[in-house]
């Protein structure tokens, strides 16, 4: 994953494939086979019933899931057409290239101008340079459109913004990086509609720059914010087309049964 | 109202206040509990009351605090009788800063290392051992001091006595260990684990977590937890006395004897005759000394209650 490669970041090509993935918690199994071809720059949407492994899918992008001790996975999971989780390497890398958003917003306990730099402090040896870092803080917040509203306060802690603007924060941080992966779960379910409404035209407006794959229980939202979708069960793939294919002609009785409500 | 309706209320009223068996649990033990709260407020007021009383008479009349604040000289027996605290002013400061230099880094990497990085089986042994270490009783401490640290000392260092500041303060240090890791532990603990997660998600590595989000937002509970150390290793008495050679003076070296204000008031209190100025005088040290650990105390209190306050 070397830069010149994420610098050109052409539009095609997988971003993210899972090969016979199957992962336990303890003796748990929350992943059976799961074989995935996320493409790049484009929005995935990744919806199922609650415990289906949708969010065990998306944190097994990462690697965060090994932050719990009891944790096994086989089968491989390619960034990038990396594969994460050779034997050489280091989560820290990785997690470095892609980004992620949680369901409650969770800025770190830091000044709004101190969250959007973290990233960048934690991974460069040399310091940032004041101007550089003031550039870099302003574009991040342009992006996610929080610039107006908070400029006059970056010094403010950010757990002081309101619900939305902390997520849109949340996004805002993960771009001095650069990463090429957004995995992002269920990110505005901790959101009103309003705020959800921002949040997704946000997500939307990344899209082509960074590929995203994103949790959601709202089928609404899955329907209007994004271009593919997968639906997960007990663990499974069970189906993953063009969203508009999916909602109008799901190929299993499953995803049917799913999106008309009749369960989960 | 009808007698109809007022004689279905009485029933119903009967119905419930009847006094059965977990009436009466809940009512024991509601006054046994108020009782021991009570109790504890009243210890701490007579207790308060009671040095205050017996030093009063000396202290308003007769004491010099010129004298008591800055002299060195502690002669209750002399001719005329001195009573110069300074110097044990200083071994009580020496003391317990010497072992906040020791405990403080020792504690907090404890803590760190317990809360962030042990796992299972670890965790949990390090923490009994911690525990096992807050149970040793002060006198053993002192033995170690006497007969363990002082003869190591005069060996290593090759000093004269092996009694001395540095030797009290590594014994208090260790003494301050359990209660300050315990609570810079919790203080840890309480920092939400979503903050790690957040800082590891951007690639952030353990140390990176500890050192820029798990520590600097623990730092008024790892406050605290210093704080209750140091009132620890002040307020200790008997481990102090075995271990630092209990002689008045200011010292210039880590290999100096040293003697305390609690020392003082232990060893000397059974040569008194109640209410003599001597005896007067050690109560004068004992006030000293509450008001000192009772500032400590509400300090690391009033900051552990900020964090709840903020949690809240
Ligand atoms: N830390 C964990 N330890 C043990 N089991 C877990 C853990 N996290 C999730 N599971 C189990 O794994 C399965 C998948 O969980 P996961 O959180 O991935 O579901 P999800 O599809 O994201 O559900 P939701 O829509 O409720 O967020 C569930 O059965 C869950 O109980
Ligand atoms: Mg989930």
């Amino acid at each position: 994953m070397d830069s010149a490669a994420s610098a050109a970041r052409p539009a095609t090509g997988l971003a993210i494939e899972a090969r016979g993935l199957n992962l336990w918690y303890g003796k748990f199994q929350a992943l059976r086979d799961v074989n995935l071809q996320i493409r790049r720059g484009i929005v995935t949407a990744l919806i199922g019933p609650s415990g289906c492994g949708k969010s065990t899918f998306l944190r097994s992008c990462n690697r965060i899931n090994e932050r719990l001790g009891y944790v096994s996975t086989t089968g491989t999971i390619q960034v990038l057409g990396h594969d994460i989780y050779g034997p050489d390497v280091s989560p820290i890398q990785v997690r470095r290239q892609i980004g992620m958003v949680f369901q409650r917003p969770n800025p770190l306990p830091l000044s709004i101008r101190d969250n959007i730099l973290f990233g960048m402090r934690i991974h460069r040896e040399e310091a940032l340079h004041r101007a550089e870092a003031d550039a870099i803080v302003e574009k991040s917040l342009r992006e996610v459109l929080l610039w107006d509203r908070v400029k006059d306060r970056l010094s403010k802690k950010a757990t002081t913004l309101s619900l939305e603007e902390q997520q849109k924060l949340c996004i805002a941080r993960l771009l001095p990086l650069r990463p090429e992966v957004l995995l992002m779960d269920e990110p505005c379910s901790a959101l009103d509609p309003e705020a959800t409404r921002a949040v997704e035209d946000l997500i939307w407006d990344l899209r082509g720059n960074y590929s995203i794959l994103i949790v959601t229980h709202n089928m609404a939202q899955a329907r209007r914010a994004s271009d593919e979708c997968v639906f997960m069960l007990l663990g499974r793939v069970i189906e993953h087309s063009r969203t508009e294919d999916m909602f109008v002609t799901p190929q299993k009785t499953e995803t049917a049964d799913y999106i008309e409500g009749r369960f989960g | 109202m009808s007698q109809d309706a007022s004689t279905r209320r009485n029933a119903a009223a009967t119905e419930f206040d009847r006094r059965d068996s977990s009436w009466w649990t809940d009512r024991i033990a509601r006054t046994v509990v108020f009782a021991g709260g009570i109790s504890a407020i009243v210890f701490i007021v007579g207790i308060l009351l009671f040095i205050a009383t017996q030093g009063l008479e000396f202290a308003a009349t007769r004491l010099s605090w010129s004298e008591f604040f800055g002299s060195i000289a502690w002669r209750p027996n002399g001719h005329p009788a001195e009573y110069g605290a300074l110097a044990l002013i200083a071994g009580t400061a020496s003391t317990t800063a010497i072992a906040m230099v020791i405990v403080v880094p020792l504690s907090i990497g404890a803590a760190i290392y317990i809360g962030e990085f042990a796992r299972g089986k670890t965790r949990e042994w390090l923490k009994i051992l911690i525990e096992l270490l807050a149970a040793i009783p002060s006198v053993v401490w002192g033995v170690i001091g006497l007969h363990v640290m002082g003869p190591l000392m005069t060996q290593a260092f090759g000093v004269p006595s092996g009694l001395n500041l540095l030797n009290a303060g590594i014994i208090l240090g260790l003494m301050a260990a359990p209660i300050m890791t315990t609570i810079a532990e919790d203080a840890l603990k309480a920092v939400p684990d979503t903050y790690r997660e957040a800082a590891e998600a951007l690639g952030a590595t353990k140390w990176q977590v500890v050192f820029r989000v798990v520590l600097p937002h623990a730092r008024p509970g790892l406050s605290a937890a210093v704080l209750l150390g140091v009132g620890r290793a002040f307020g200790e008495t008997i481990a102090v006395l075995m271990a630092s050679g209990h002689a008045i003076n200011i010292p210039h070296s880590l290999f100096d004897p040293v003697r305390t204000l609690t020392a003082t008031i232990a060893a000397e209190l059974g040569e008194t005759a109640e209410g003599d100025d001597h005896y007067q005088a050690l109560f004068v040290l004992g006030m000293l000394l509450f008001v000192i650990t009772f500032a400590i105390n509400v300090t690391a209190d009033s900051i552990v209650r900020g964090i709840r306050r903020k949690k809240a």
